[in-house]
């Protein structure tokens, strides 16, 4: 375990996940959606809502299979966390289409997409990694959550500006996205002195 | 004749014309969270290459017995027992290295670039070019890292290899091996391909005007 549960250590989870160690800009995770659907805010915050929520279920998910079904079966760990993940999230989808086609539609063709994003797996595997419990892990997933929702509007936001700019021929599309992260990364880099503070 | 020539054709595409990393774009996770040293882009690009191949070569022999609804599964349980091997191999006989790439070892189960090669490639081809377009692919996929780590630390901590190329005098650029380096460094280098390539462009369009007059 990574120490006891207080609501100190809780906080220290959510705020090292969602900042000092933003999935997309320090861990380079779920970089595809990030380079693809940045290009409007509101779909950005859209894909960051349906990435909190997949995240969550995964969280849920690992803990389950680390505490009952893979200390009897260690070297199934991949295969079965990608298998129930994917399966979950599908199960998941139709029951909300079902209760609440509102929340369906507001999540879109992003929720199945976001299954297969790196940031989801290395999720499982982190928290594996730490050992940590239910709750941790739920706090874990929240602050992962709301760390890549905050990356992708950051990201959209300068995009959308960048358009009206004029930005010389060879910077255009990726290589100027890749510019713009690492200038982004570069500002989240400044949280990571709040490591020495409360560490 | 015929189709040794497409062979190597498949090899070679992979290395420039469709470089995963710096054409498609795809796979980029693992290639920008690892690369801040040289050998462990090495790493990571020899375990992909080994994933990469194994599972084109089973995904080709079995492509025939693999029902079209539940491919992508199929394809993903494959790529993962692969992982898995690799994982525990690198494990066991790299532990150091292991432990500096971290979870990204696991990752590669996601690579995009692994699963892309199934779906479009190996289960449409018969053995013999499924293997060389994995081996192009991967061999091209190592370059990449290959590039991205060294640049990174020869700027980041100036040495290659971990052996010091500058000398004590050297004031390492830090930023370059934490992770806005990544970013910069291939924004830098996509930007310099693409102004190879609009060169070459215009010296082509220039030679065929100049063909055209004469």
């Amino acid at each position: 375990m990574s120490g006891e549960l207080t609501i100190q250590n809780l906080v220290w989870i959510f705020v090292a996940a969602s900042v000092v160690n933003n999935f997309t800009l320090s861990y380079f995770l779920g970089l595809c959606p990030f380079l693809g659907v940045s290009g409007r805010i509101d779909t950005a915050l859209r894909m960051g809502m349906a990435n909190i929520f997949v995240m969550l279920v995964t969280s849920i998910c690992a803990w389950f299979l680390n505490s009952f079904v893979l200390p009897h079966a260690p070297y199934l760990r991949l295969i079965s966390f990608i298998v129930v993940i994917a399966s979950t999230v599908q199960f998941v989808e139709m029951a909300i289409k079902k209760l609440s086609p509102d929340l369906f539609k507001a999540l879109g063709i992003f929720l199945p997409l976001i299954t297969t994003n790196c940031a989801i797996l290395g999720l499982a595997l982190f928290q594996t990694n730490r050992a940590y419990g239910f709750v941790e892990g739920i706090v874990f997933a929240l602050g992962a959550g709301v760390g890549v929702t905050l990356a992708l509007v950051l990201m959209a936001g300068v995009r959308e500006e960048n358009e009206l700019a004029s930005v010389p021929e060879v910077l255009r599309g990726a290589a100027m996205s890749f510019l713009i992260a690492g200038i982004l990364s570069l500002a989240f880099m400044g949280f990571a002195g709040l490591f020495s503070g409360s560490a | 004749m015929a189709t040794q020539k497409d062979s190597y054709e498949e090899l070679v595409k992979g290395f420039w014309k469709e470089n995963p990393v710096f054409i498609q774009l795809l796979g980029l996770c693992p290639a920008l969270a690892v690369t801040n040293s040289a050998i462990n882009a090495l790493a990571m690009g020899i375990a992909t290459t080994f994933v990469l191949v194994g599972s084109s070569f089973l995904v080709s022999l079995l492509r025939s017995l693999i029902p079209k609804q539940v491919r992508i599964t199929t394809f993903i349980v494959i790529i993962a027992t692969f992982v898995t091997v690799a994982d525990f191999t690198l494990q066991a006989l790299a532990p150091l290295v292991h432990k500096e790439l971290g979870a990204f070892i696991a990752l590669i189960v996601v690579n995009c670039l692994i699963l892309g090669r199934q779906e479009a490639f190996a289960s449409r081809n018969k053995l013999g070019p499924a293997l060389s377009d994995a081996f192009g692919m991967s061999f091209g996929f190592t370059v990449a890292l290959f590039m991205l780590g060294s640049i990174r630390e020869i700027l980041g901590s100036g040495s290659m290899f971990g052996i010091s190329l500058f000398g004590p005098s050297f004031e390492p650029w830090v930023i370059m091996i934490l992770p806005p380096g990544g970013f910069l460094t291939l924004g830098v280098l996509l930007m310099i391909f693409a102004w190879m390539k609009k060169r070459r462009e215009e010296m082509d369009a220039s030679t065929s005007t100049m063909e055209r007059a004469a």
